[in-house]
């Protein structure tokens, strides 16, 4: 088994050649393998109790002034919410966003990677990476892992000389160029929003509110999406972001509660 | 294909409970000092805290074997960090580092569940929060192993607040004082250790008995960081 762990150098200390006290230490990190003549029922015993799965909501369309990225931030293990406030959108640099679904510790773990990658290729050659080739750079490492069990649903949306850039890649080794996706369990919800109200010709401002309400409806369907809707903007001069709303109050603003006219009566006649 | 031998694993649970509280300017870290294996209670007396850097400590429950071999490639790597910078590493950075090295054993992990407590660059009271393969999260308060599921909801009632991801930002800092702080601690532990067999539970001494330390029994330890450094506090607890 042959695994590319290019990239990970960079990570470790640095040290002269010499170096025989310790070599674990100073060698590049690896991965450490099981010895185990079963490597995937190894893999399926451990991933069920150490694993954060997520189940997500994440969406990402391009539009007339940019690309608008958005996710929900709730991390769950089986029944149990293991944390409300997860940063989904990744920022890997001022003018790219990467989104995460599955895994926790995957996704995490190889946009840090990505991250690394794409500064030294800013430093080697001048000038930032496309968004085509950071997503390919992303896939290539996801695909060499395959079958392994890693699990990473992700958008990569960002900025470069060619314009507006978003491309889907997971960790079973797709990579799509598109205008518009939604990735996780609360997709399905999220896409029927989306889908309904897109328009290539909006504001930010539409854009923005269009984004919020579909990560909203995916949160208010999907048990496993929650916490907080956060909505980013990538545009010419790099990433912004716009909002964050607990979708807890976000649903009081959708759906206002209005006193209803029976309770009104009831009042009048105890009043009387 | 039938399996040819009994199903071996590798993996242990050795229970415990940890918890850390991020104040304006001190961290609260908190674990029991019990460490079982099934119904069998293996120790009373077993830390499971330790000092990383001057301001960062690690909490870990989980399967201690594993525990142990973190805690020395971490030792290793902070004294390898000093050599080269000639300071200690902030907590950030061993957030990170803990991150990576738990992520590289990720096809096979340290059966591992860390808290981290310190101080930032700031001086502000910092706690991060793991799973065993290293996705994690700055917060404000966490608790992790086999007593996280009685004990979180319980903090978020205590001290929920504002959401980071919240925009406009709204001021996230634990309003508790340091004493308030290792109080509510102490009662986290209370209420959780009625419920959780891997957690020692909770035993009000009489108070004319000195809280003295070192007796054989089931302790609660507790750490605390601030700026005037480091103290170590034990609370006894019941054998049962």
């Amino acid at each position: 088994m042959k695994l590319d762990t290019s990239g990970l150098e960079s990570t470790s200390p640095f040290f002269g050649s010499g170096d025989e006290l310790c070599p674990e230490l100073s060698a590049a990190p690896s991965f450490a393998l099981p010895l185990s003549t079963d490597f995937d029922e190894f893999q399926k015993d451990t991933k069920a109790t150490l694993k954060h799965a997520k189940g997500t909501t994440t969406l990402a369309f391009i539009f007339k002034e940019g690309v608008m990225v958005a996710a929900d931030s709730r991390a769950s293990m089986g029944g149990y919410i293991s944390s409300q406030s997860v940063k989904k959108i990744i920022e890997i640099n001022p003018y790219m966003l990467g989104t995460m679904a599955g895994g926790a510790a995957d996704c995490q773990f190889w946009h840090r990677n990505l991250g690394i990658k794409c500064r030294l290729h800013e430093l080697a050659n001048k000038r930032r990476i496309s968004v085509t080739g950071a997503s390919k750079l992303l896939a290539n490492i996801l695909y060499s892992y395959r079958g392994m069990g890693l699990s990473v649903g992700t958008m990569i949306a960002g900025w470069d000389e060619t314009g507006p850039g978003l491309y889907y890649v997971d960790s079973e080794g797709g990579r799509l160029k598109g205008t518009r996706f939604s990735v996780g369990s609360g997709s399905p919800y999220a896409y029927g929003v989306l889908d309904s109200g897109y328009k290539f010709d909006m504001s930010i401002e539409e854009a923005a509110e269009l984004a919020r309400r579909a990560i909203y409806h995916a949160t208010f369907r999907d048990a496993a999406s929650g916490g907080v809707a956060s909505v980013y903007y990538v545009g010419p001069n790099g990433w912004k972001k716009l909002s964050g709303d607990d979708v807890g109050e976000l649903h009081y603003h959708y759906y206002p509660v209005t006193p209803s006219t029976v309770e009104q009566e009831m009042a009048e006649v105890a009043g009387a | 294909m039938t399996k040819q031998h009994p199903a071996w694993s590798p993996y242990d649970n050795n229970g415990g409970t940890c918890v850390a509280i991020a104040g304006a300017d001190y961290c609260v870290t908190a674990a029991d000092t019990r460490m079982s294996t099934g119904y069998s209670i293996l120790s009373r007396d077993y830390s499971k805290i330790i000092k990383l850097a001057d301001k960062c400590v690690m909490a870990s429950s989980g399967f201690q074997a594993d525990v142990k071999a973190l805690q020395k490639l971490l030792a290793a790597r902070h004294l390898i960090y000093q050599h080269q910078h000639n300071k200690q590493m902030s907590c950030p950075a061993m957030g990170q580092l803990l991150s990576n090295t738990l992520y590289y054993k990720r096809f096979f992990p340290y059966y591992s569940f860390n808290v981290l407590g310190g101080l930032d660059n700031e001086g502000k009271g910092c706690v991060y929060t793991y799973d065993a393969v290293g996705s994690y999260e700055r917060v404000g308060y966490s608790s992790q192993g086999s007593g996280s599921t009685l004990i979180m909801p319980f903090l978020d009632n205590q001290l929920k607040s504002p959401s980071p991801l919240l925009l406009p930002a709204q001021d996230a800092v634990t309003p508790l004082s340091e004493a308030e702080a290792v109080d509510l601690v102490k009662t986290c532990f209370a209420s959780a250790t009625e419920r959780d067999i891997y957690t020692a539970s909770f035993f009000l001494f009489p108070p004319s008995l000195p809280l003295c330390d070192g007796i054989f029994g089931d302790k609660l330890e507790i750490v605390v960081l601030n700026k005037d450094g480091i103290h170590r506090e034990y609370m006894e607890l019941r054998k049962d």
